[in-house]
């Protein structure tokens, strides 16, 4: 996949869009950028990022890289989800990377991580299942 | 409704109308009581996740679970000062129905000193026909005495 095919698969997605997702990718190794805005804040008194936010950016990012691991068919579907929280995720742009772990022919599981300003410092993990559809040949 | 569980709800509506994610996504509550939170998220063309079928984003469903479920804890403790998730388990039985909106109940079922544990569920008609569940773990005074902040300092 390409860097404008990448594009054209978030453009597609309104949610994508709504968030303000953007992915970079080197080579089959992408990475998901979400720059900050207002409209992701959680709690306004800190300000710390939505964690349902982190989930939802967490898990564009394994359906994107789903798509480079494998051409889809039909969008993948989340299965199930784990999402753990390391720390507050502060009001600035937040990263993060999937790998497949296994890819069948109807299930994947893929491992997503986030951070901000130091990868070695993650905010957030995402574990999830996901339903494929391997595009046919 | 008595004292305390009016200025539950004033928090939680407060909480639902800032300008940040919950705003944007436009939850609005629908029931408090001694059986949980129930909010609702108004179907929106810019919410959808699969421009093919019109079906809500997961990440919606996510954002709603995470959201009904941390106002559940609040509903259940009268003072749990500052909350922080610890982990949240989604469970997707099937897409969102298109066009319609959609709401989410959460019950806390245990507060220990330190974590309150909370089931939740998304439904447009009837939790008994769930799109997605949820299971959690809150940690209480997330600040744990500290300045409000404090823990958003940038590692050194």
């Amino acid at each position: 996949m390409s860097s404008p095919d990448l594009a054209a698969l978030l453009e597609r997605i309104p949610y994508a869009r709504f968030l303000g997702l953007r992915a970079e990718l080197a080579g089959d190794e992408m990475t998901a950028v979400l720059p900050f805005g207002q409209h992701l804040i959680g709690n306004p008194m800190l300000p710390a990022i939505h964690g349902g936010v982190l989930g939802a950016f967490m898990e564009l990012t394994a359906l994107a890289q789903l798509s480079i691991a494998q051409g889809q068919a039909r969008q993948p579907k989340p299965i199930d989800v784990t999402v753990e929280y390391l720390r507050s995720a502060r009001p600035v742009t937040t990263f993060a990377r999937a790998e497949v772990r296994k890819l069948g022919r109807r299930i994947a599981n893929v491992h997503v991580e986030a951070w901000q300003d130091a990868r070695a410092s993650p905010v957030a993990f995402l574990r999830g299942h996901f339903l494929v559809t391997p595009r046919e040949g | 409704m008595d004292d305390a569980a009016e200025q539950t709800r004033q928090l939680l509506e407060a909480m639902n109308a800032h300008g940040g994610h919950a705003g944007a996504l436009g939850f609005e509550l629908v029931e408090l009581g001694v059986e949980g939170v129930v909010l609702k998220t108004p179907y929106r063309a810019e919410l959808v996740g699969d421009p093919d079928t019109g079906v809500l984003a997961g990440g919606v469903v996510t954002a709603l679970l995470d959201h009904v479920s941390g106002q559940a804890v609040f509903a259940a403790c009268s003072t749990p000062g500052s909350i922080a998730t610890l982990d949240l388990r989604i469970d997707y039985m099937r897409g969102a129905e298109p066009g319609r909106d959609l709401f989410a109940h959460a019950v806390c079922y245990k507060v220990t000193r330190s974590v309150a544990f909370v089931r939740a569920t998304a439904y447009e008609a009837s939790p008994d026909d769930p799109v997605a569940t949820a299971q959690s773990a809150f940690m209480l005074d997330a600040n744990a005495g500290r300045k409000i902040g404090a823990n958003l300092k940038p590692a050194r």
